[in-house]
């Protein structure tokens, strides 16, 4: 196992170090004036020089990318202009935000498309199979700005049910303790109570907007992948061997099955992490994606670099964790690895 | 007997065991205020190269200046405005300008910095000095005042600060006021400031200031909150004792808190959020219009079609005056169509109105029709987008054929350098209400950045130097009357309206204060 995990490790440096190329080059042709753009209003072009030069600008490409490699080694991935922070720690603060979300979105989402994905292959043809239909072509349908604000509509303005959207917890409250960043798990360690009712209820909105959205590919994968599990030659001869239904499906299978939908999961959270930037601008939740498109409208390059690493670097581990779950659903994967 | 079993069970329930303190609301709601802005400063030092917009309001709050801007109502009420001529004593406790007119001596108030120093005016000259040598936006800031040099900065004794003048400029005090010259606890910053002289790094994280509020925490892009210092020397100490300012990137989510009344105040609505919340009656939308600032449709005089000035008053001919206001700006505005007399004021109506006939002659006289170009900044696409939609309807009708090019934020500033655009729109203000000032930036042949005509005549250039340094007021107006009268004819730029300031608050909060930063002043503000 530990030897299939380096030797995994390994296969992913030169990609790694393609990323770090790419993002170079790409927020270098960028069209717009960082250095002009920050010079703000009235500002003179000596101003406009003196910031180039400051921010190292005015350097040969070469020279910029190696004073970049150089900094990056050391773990220091720059400044943002548009937080006036350190990237890293910008994104220490902001990455848990959003993997909270994303979590708890992916969680959600997972209680309801997989049951619903398995009755809507067990039943195929039957009312519940084309609620599956309705729900996985609705859910990826609406864009998720559209649902996040007729959620905060109905749920927030009409309905005063849910308290405002104003990000991860209410103006008054304040923040737990950090230890992992993930304000649920942390208000509990604290065994903050108020708190931690507070910011669930701060998540709860966000999160379903996310699961709605999220849905569509989980519901249908399992769907399919039921569909074809349910026809193989095991199925049958566990059927023919007098096994009770719960048996056949939930044991047999539905573990076969869960080979690809796991896949999907790991798609579906890495693609949300970085891209619920919507969400996360309807909801004021201070992520990673809003981050990310704020400094890409401003030509802020650290920012952008970082988070194409980061989130690189996160695409990497966790299609590694999901080789490694492969091999605890299904032993002849561990055995071939 | 302990097994696996309740190990795990107990950890479990370890979380749920309740803890026994709750947590004490230091500061009540009623005390506190809740600000919704779309973004948050960038830095918490104004002088800084790179400060963005909402680093005014830090600046304001935090720390102190020697004069501020006098209150005076809002003609149409809900609040105070500023007016340029009126200043009052911030950090001054009195002060005199020499009969020469050549300088100006300070006496400061018996103020203490947040870390308990007295201030002296020692602080005042490294604060000064830093605004002049920094750097960036500040130092220009600076010389717009006749602000150039630190030897123009001298201090007297402890309590008594000069500033020599290098001209007679009738904007050196009321430039004393705006955000830049702010006070720094000089000895603070200079200790934390690791060798850099300017202590640039440490600044931008923390307050060194005298100002009504401290910083108590600052989470960029996410919130900062304010705390009241209980000290402050240089006012009647305000009433709200912390304030919150949160980021909420969505303005539909601004909306639905200020209607909700969860939030107090929002700044930054689309107007036609703001005239929504005004026709509903349940906050206040308080608007001022925006001092110095103008939508205007610039045409290149230096190359491109409207180098001839017929067409450049075709465009102001066929301006849809009243259909932008109403569409694009929902009348949070002031239409420039149809001015009757040049006024000593700016803005001003130029004196075209929608008349398609007399812009269709022209057109033809110079040639007939062409097609051209129309660029406007992205960011301001709310407003920007349908006032484009509108002249390209607008000028189609007199056989100019518009493209529109939207440009994306970081890249407008390079386009407008450019000085090669055909026709660009733009919202310009100055934070000094003079007429001439306005000119100076944007149509003076000093070819700022601002001067997306690229306007170039020497005679609008005497005219707008010799206001600026006019010896009395009958020549300063006389100067501004000529001068007005040759952009009303030339129209190198085509003043559309007057966009409105416009901030929403809950019914209970008073003593709006606008400033020409036109970021909140919360030492003004009331709640209850």
């Amino acid at each position: 196992m530990l030897r299939m995990i380096g030797q995994r490790l390994m296969t992913t440096i030169p990609s790694v170090i393609g990323v770090i190329i790419v993002t170079f080059l790409l927020t270098r042709v960028l069209p717009g004036d960082t250095a002009a753009y920050f010079a703000g209003p009235a500002a003179s072009p000596q101003a406009i020089i003196e910031i180039r030069s400051k921010l190292g600008l005015d350097q040969p490409l070469p020279v910029q990318f190696v004073s970049y490699v150089a900094a990056l080694v050391k773990g220091d991935l720059g400044t943002s202009l548009t937080t006036g922070q350190a990237v890293t720690k910008d994104l220490a603060a902001r990455l848990p935000a959003s993997a909270e979300l994303t979590l708890a979105g992916l969680i959600l989402a997972m209680a309801v498309a997989l049951p619903l994905g398995v009755l809507a292959a067990v039943k195929q043809g039957s009312w519940i199979d084309h609620l599956c239909r309705i729900v996985a072509t609705a859910g990826v349908s609406l864009p998720v700005f559209f649902t996040g604000l007729l959620l905060v509509y109905v749920f927030y303005f009409i309905l005063g049910w849910s308290p405002a959207p104003l990000g991860r917890l209410d103006v008054f409250a304040s923040e737990p303790p950090r230890i992992t960043g993930l304000f649920l798990v942390d208000t509990l360690l604290a065994r903050d109570f108020e708190t931690f009712r507070g910011a669930l209820a701060q998540l709860i909105l966000p999160a379903v907007t996310l699961a709605i959205f999220s849905l569509a590919p989980i519901t249908r994968m399992t769907r399919a992948s039921m569909l074809a599990v349910l026809g193989a030659d095991f199925v049958r001869t566990a059927r023919a061997s007098g096994l009770t239904d719960g048996k056949v499906i939930g044991t047999y299978a539905f573990r076969n099955a869960m080979l690809p939908v796991v896949t999907t999961l790991g798609m579906v959270f890495s693609f949300l992490l970085g891209a619920n930037v919507l969400v996360e601008k309807v909801f004021a939740w201070p992520g990673v994606g809003s981050y990310a498109v704020e400094a890409l409208i401003a030509s802020d390059y650290a920012p952008i670099q970082g988070f194409v690493l980061t989130m690189a670097i996160l695409y990497v581990a966790l299609n590694l964790m999901i080789d490694v779950l492969y091999g605890v659903i299904d032993p002849r994967v561990r055995l071939e690895g | 007997m302990i097994t696996r079993r309740t190990a795990i069970a107990a950890g479990l329930a370890a979380p749920f065991v309740a803890r026994s303190q709750a947590q004490a609301q230091a500061v009540s709601r009623a005390e506190t205020l809740l600000l919704v802005q779309e973004y948050g400063p960038n830095s918490l030092d104004m002088q800084g190269i790179g400060s963005s917009q909402p680093v005014n309001g830090v600046a304001l709050n935090c720390y102190d200046r020697l004069l501020r801007f006098k209150p005076v109502p809002i003609p149409g009420g809900g609040g105070n405005t500023v007016s340029m001529g009126e200043l009052e004593g911030e950090l001054a406790e009195s002060w005199q300008v020499a009969s020469d007119g050549m300088s100006c001596t300070f006496k400061l108030r018996d103020a203490t910095f947040h870390s308990g120093r007295k201030v002296t005016a020692a602080d005042v000259k490294w604060s000064l000095d830093r605004a002049c040598t920094i750097g960036g936006f500040a130092t220009t800031q600076m010389n717009a005042g006749s602000l150039e040099k630190p030897e123009q900065f001298v201090v007297v004794d402890e309590k008594t600060l000069r500033v020599d003048f290098i001209r007679k400029d009738k904007m050196t005090l009321p430039n004393l006021a705006v955000t830049i010259p702010f006070v720094f606890d000089s000895e603070l910053a200079i200790k934390n400031g690791g060798g850099d002289p300017h202590a640039k790094e440490w600044l931008k994280n923390n307050i060194a200031g005298s100002g009504a509020y401290r910083v108590e925490s600052w989470k960029p892009g996410v919130e900062t909150i304010y705390v009241r210092n209980d000290d402050w020397k240089c006012g009647k100490l305000p009433q709200l004792r912390r304030i919150i300012a949160r980021d909420i990137a969505s303005p539909a989510t601004r909306r639905a808190l200020m209607e909700r009344g969860d939030a107090d105040v929002s700044y930054g609505l689309p107007p036609k959020d703001f005239k929504d919340l005004l026709d509903a009656g349940k906050v206040n939308v308080v608007g001022v219009p925006i001092p110095n600032g103008v939508w205007g449709c610039y045409l290149n005089t230096q190359v491109g079609p409207f180098k001839d000035v017929r067409l450049r008053q075709a465009v102001a001919w066929v301006m849809p005056y009243e259909k932008i206001l109403q569409a694009s700006l929902f009348g949070r505005g002031v239409s420039m169509a149809g001015g009757k007399d040049p006024k000593v004021a700016w803005p001003q109506p130029f004196p075209y109105t929608s008349d398609v006939a007399k812009a269709k002659a022209l057109v033809d006289a110079a040639g007939g029709p062409f097609t051209t170009t129309l660029y406007f900044d992205a960011g301001n696409a709310t407003v920007a987008e349908p006032m484009a939609v509108l002249i390209k309807e607008a000028l189609a009708a007199i056989g100019i054929t518009v493209e529109i090019n939207k440009v994306p934020g970081a890249n407008f500033r390079t386009e407008i350098a450019k000085k090669t655009n055909p026709m660009v729109l733009n919202r310009f203000a100055g934070w000094l209400d003079y007429p001439d000032y306005y000119l100076f930036w944007t149509m003076h042949g000093n070819n700022s950045i601002f001067n997306i005509a690229a306007y170039q005549n020497p005679a609008l250039d005497k005219l707008v130097d010799a206001a600026r340094f006019a010896p009395d007021k009958a020549s300063y107006d006389a100067n501004v009357i000529d001068f007005i009268k040759l952009v009303n004819n030339e129209v190198p730029m085509v003043p559309i309206n007057q966009p409105t300031h416009d901030v929403a608050l809950q019914k209970a909060i008073g003593g709006y204060q606008f400033q020409p930063c036109r970021e909140p002043d919360f030492r003004y503000l009331t709640k209850g």
